[in-house]
């Protein structure tokens, strides 16, 4: 492009207009609001409308009809919060979902930097085995890891909620992991490593600064699943102080079906940590989970 | 400092042996213990007796589970039919309804980005929490029928979850609610690697935009459309937080998967040794669907 060489002065008038072209760029073909615009608006109500009647009820006083949440009241949430306990199930849920997160990261950067960087044998069994536990059905893992956990004594203990988690979510992690280190080049390291770093040192100086989309990915899918799971943590865990919200919400949508209000309330305390997260890493979500499909 | 270098080197050749199995060491044990182990258990429970609310029955019954799940058990064969139904429904609508929000959210439009934000956010959300959303939608008295009041349209008989067939659909909506925008976004990711030479040199040679997309795109989609269907009909097959929450797999037994059937032997029954039978037979058919699958695919791949 010839404006690569023209001085800072020429570009900064280039590229108003430039942007004004880009604007114009998706020329409008016959048909296209038919095509796009109009079945988006359609996904769009078909996604929303549940959410916004969620939130409905969630700021409604329990009897009101209006289709607005006026009058508006957080009753629902004081009443979830305080009377319900869900003030125990969300610190529950946020060291069950913040030390999933971090254990998982940290073991699949270990086996990802393994099976990138090293040929050792063995290497395609370790490869093989991970992508068998994809076959391995949560919910019949029930009985049996049940039964561990009881040999274990961690029955009633977060941590077999942390260490279920963390299990089903490392393969998939390792192998994302390891597709994500072995496109940086080995070179940066090899050079660190000749001018005297540890491997270690070369690691977490040169690779670890670049590998910061892959630990975003990572961190947050395993966050999100260990903060939405269920079956494990309704199975493991008894004692109504070691609820987490989804076990909580489950309580709650069982006995109090007729109460909307604490039911909206709830699952509301159970969204906005995920719907937080999810606004944070939307963007790389394409590239991050295509990645974690194909390995 | 080059005698360092050199010692340093060293060092790190003849550590590569056993470095690689330093660093995956805490996968392979945890998933030792806590998957191959576990799978191994089940096997072997399954030939025993084991129920927490009789434990003075426990012990070896020989193929006794196995035949009352085949011969006996009234609920084993119509959850077996009922999973069937379930994962073909929602890997089949998922994947087509995730094919046109993939293409549609692939075209270029102002605002783009936060349109397929808001499209793509249900996959982040959890069973249960997809249960009580639509729990509330499906409100007889104040649920989204009230939205078709205007219209003349009468929404006092409205109770999807009650009957056995409307249970049905009335769970699969939810469910496809939630599962349509992770085919969406992995469909996405692939669209957006299509050559676009390619479209070029069919439009060139007069192809219109449905031909362009089922000789262009849909072959380019072909692998992950493979690989996404296998994986979300395991995911589909396994997942029981909505079924669990939402019907509980009722009313009656009109829609107890599997999995489901399981997780309420191991949760309620506490029939351990029964549940493990369950789950055996239930992994093998999974295997065996998952491999005819992958072989049925690459029969015809061959073909092509």
């Amino acid at each position: 492009m010839s404006t690569t060489d023209s001085g800072l002065s020429t570009r900064a008038l280039i590229q108003p207009r430039r942007r004004r072209q880009k604007e114009e760029m998706p020329k409008r073909e016959p048909g296209f609001h038919l095509r796009i615009t109009l079945p988006l608006i359609v996904f769009l109500i078909i996604t929303l409308v549940p959410f916004y009647w969620m939130i409905l009820f969630a700021f409604r006083p329990e009897g009101s009809t209006s289709l607005i949440p006026i009058p508006f009241t957080l009753d629902n949430f004081v009443y979830v919060w305080e009377v319900l306990g869900y003030d125990v199930f969300f610190k529950n849920s946020v060291i069950v979902a913040v030390l999933s997160m971090i254990c998982t990261t940290v073991i699949s950067v270990m086996g990802g930097y393994a099976l990138a960087r090293y040929a050792f044998r063995g290497r395609g069994g370790v490869m093989v085995m991970l992508l068998c536990t994809q076959f391995i059905p949560g919910a019949m893992m029930l009985i049996p890891l049940y039964s561990i956990f009881n040999t274990l004594g961690l029955v009633n203990n977060l941590w077999s909620l942390i260490i279920a988690n963390v299990v089903f979510e490392l393969p998939l992690t390792v192998i994302l992991m390891s597709s994500f280190i072995s496109k940086i080049p080995f070179e940066l390291e090899e050079a660190a490593m000749v001018d005297g770093c540890s491997r270690l040192r070369g690691f977490l100086l040169i690779v670890l600064p670049q590998m910061r989309p892959a630990l975003v990915a990572v961190g947050s899918f395993t966050f999100i699943g260990a903060w939405n799971t269920f079956l494990f943590a309704l199975m493991f865990l008894s004692k109504q102080e070691l609820f987490t919200v989804p076990v909580g919400l489950g309580y709650t949508i069982g006995e109090n079906s007729v109460q909307y209000g604490a039911m909206a309330a709830g699952g509301l305390v159970a969204a906005v940590p995920v719907v937080i997260v999810f606004a944070f890493i939307q963007k790389y979500l394409v590239q991050g989970l295509s990645g974690a499909i194909k390995g | 400092m080059s005698a360092f270098t050199t010692l340093t080197r060293a060092k790190a050749r003849r550590r590569r042996g056993s470095a690689p199995w330093m660093l995956l060491l805490p996968i392979i044990v945890l998933v030792a213990i806590f998957m191959f182990y576990p799978v191994a258990s089940v096997l072997v429970t399954s030939f025993f007796h084991q129920n927490i609310s009789t434990p003075w029955a426990n012990g070896f019954a020989g193929l006794e589970n196995y035949r009352v799940m085949f011969f006996e058990d009234p609920n084993f064969w119509p959850s077996l039919a009922f999973t069937a139904r379930w994962v073909v429904v929602q890997v089949v609508l998922q994947l087509v309804v995730g094919l046109v929000l993939a293409l549609i959210v692939n075209e270029r439009f102002r605002g783009r980005g936060l349109a397929r934000a808001l499209v793509f956010s249900p996959w982040a959300i959890s069973g249960v929490l997809t249960t009580s959303i639509w729990l509330l939608m499906y409100s007889p008295t104040s649920g989204i029928i009230r939205l078709l009041e205007p219209l003349g349209i009468d929404g006092s008989g409205f109770a999807p979850l009650i009957g056995p067939e409307s249970a049905f659909w009335a769970a699969s909506i939810a469910e496809l609610w939630r599962g349509i925008p992770f085919f969406a976004i992995l469909l996405l990711a692939e669209l957006q690697s299509v050559p676009k030479e390619l479209y070029e040199a069919a439009s060139v040679d007069g192809a219109g935009r449905i031909r362009r997309f089922w000789h262009v795109t849909l072959p380019h989609l072909r692998n992950v459309i493979v690989l996404s269907t296998l994986l979300r009909g395991v995911w589909e097959f396994n997942n029981v937080d909505l079924l669990y929450t939402l019907t509980n797999g009722g009313p009656g037994t009109s829609t107890t998967t599997l999995p489901l059937y399981v997780a309420q032997q191991a949760t309620i029954a506490g029939d351990f040794g029964y549940g493990s039978a369950l789950t055996t037979v239930t992994f093998i058919i999974l295997l065996f669907f998952s491999i005819l699958y992958l072989q049925l695919n690459r029969v015809s791949r061959g073909k092509d």
